[in-house]
């Protein structure tokens, strides 16, 4: 269904190119909303929204961008997908958009889609650059689902907001550790991300 | 009393790099050495000081629910709070490329010895978030807002000249491979971060 290139542009995203753990694109956020599982997955489908609509926009009109002003047309279209992101949020699941507070507003000057919209869908046509914007945003979603995972999972024993740690392991005296939920941790959690996955593939590796 | 408190808080505790995440690509990115780090440090600083007042009056105004009432009964009730994000970064962008015209203009020295990165500012996370920030915490003059945005740059300027003196250090011992380089980074960046928790409940 797909040709070759197409899906290697969806799926080099994941690990090989992946935005966050390679090209470092985009760690403000990453590590912000990741306290807990549910959040991470809301911050990743907002991403991956805006990114493949931003990328699909802006290839559509990259023929008639003057190259001068050509940030500043891509901040006002960002801006506008990141506000109907927002008001969607607030309507329809006010909770987690209160937990992401500031940070739904800065997908506006999160790298990655600056750096996707310069790099991929100046280039290319609308249908690759949407792949492209699907691609990352996936591959930045599974670095924020694996490190809400742990940070929620150690750090209050629960995933998705239920308990999952047994009652019985804490009678026993294991103990959630409270610098999981510290902002600190987040960055050792994605440092030991990109350790398992250089070790892995030796390629990535920096001299 | 109450803006010196908000200016060593906001250097401090709610440090941008270290409590908030903010302006982590060009933290990362520009901190190799501790020249080019200052130089980045110094732009970000003078962007928060400039753009964060603007942004206060904008968003009092223009923005806020009410905010209109000073053009005539008829306004009282028109609520462009919606608009923040759009207005910010338009403010954010343009004042980058007026800042950029007059150093040019004026300080050229000063001007090629921040060469890219005064441009790259427009899209630095800790100024929009500066501004979202600001919003969020309701500051009562202009002026307030400005001590808020010299106090989050000059702790900004701090962790990135601190990181860039790490990694300058850092070129002479062994890291194990999958580590080196971005990895390290970040757990430094966490170490300092643990360090930075200490000042916590900090008063004056």
């Amino acid at each position: 269904m797909l040709s070759k290139r197409s899906k290697e542009i969806i799926f080099n995203p994941f690990s090989k190119d992946n935005p966050v753990l390679v090209q470092v694109l985009g760690i403000c956020s990453t590590l912000a909303v990741t306290v807990s599982l549910e959040p991470a997955i809301v911050m990743s489908v907002s991403v991956i929204a805006v990114l493949a609509f931003s990328n699909v926009i802006i290839s559509l009109i990259r023929n008639t961008i003057p190259p001068t002003i050509r940030i500043i047309v891509q901040l006002v279209v960002v801006a506008a997908l990141v506000i109907m992101v927002q008001q969607f949020l607030l309507a329809y699941n006010y909770d987690v958009s209160k937990k992401l507070s500031v940070f739904i507003g800065l997908i506006i000057t999160n790298c990655i889609l600056m750096g996707r919209l310069e790099a991929f869908a100046m280039h290319n046509k609308p249908w690759p650059s949407f792949l492209d914007g699907i691609g990352n945003g996936l591959g930045y979603g599974l670095v924020l689902v694996i490190v809400g995972f742990f940070r929620e999972l150690l750090g209050s024993g629960s995933l998705m907001g239920y308990k999952v740690i047994p009652q019985c392991v804490y009678d026993a005296g294991y103990m959630d550790n409270g610098l999981m939920i510290l902002p600190p941790m987040a960055l050792i959690v994605v440092a030991c991300v990109i350790w398992v996955q250089r070790a892995h593939d030796k390629e990535l590796q920096e001299k | 009393m109450e803006e010196l408190n908000l200016f060593v808080k906001s250097i401090f505790v709610d440090n941008m790099i270290f409590a908030y995440f903010l302006g982590m690509c060009s933290y990362l990115a520009v901190s190799k050495n501790v020249k080019t780090a200052f130089g980045l440090g110094v732009a970000v600083t003078f962007m928060l000081i400039v753009t964060l007042p603007l942004n206060y009056l904008l968003d009092k105004y223009i923005l806020q629910p009410g905010a209109l009432a000073w053009l005539g009964e008829e306004f009282k009730d028109v609520d462009l709070s919606f608009l923040g994000l759009i207005m910010f970064i338009a403010v954010i962008a343009s004042a980058t490329q007026l800042v950029e015209m007059a150093v040019e203009k004026f300080s050229p020295s000063l001007y090629n010895s921040l060469g890219i990165f005064l441009p790259l500012i427009a899209v630095n996370c800790a100024i929009l978030g500066g501004a979202l920030f600001m919003q969020q915490k309701d500051f009562s003059s202009a002026l307030t807002a400005g001590v808020y945005g010299a106090g989050s740059g000059i702790g900004w300027l701090l962790a990135i000249v601190g990181l860039a003196a790490i990694r300058e250090k850092l070129a002479y011992s062994n890291v194990p491979k999958p580590l080196r380089g971005i990895g390290i980074t970040f757990i430094i960046t966490g170490l300092m971060g643990i360090a930075f928790m200490s000042f916590l409940g900090i008063k004056l």
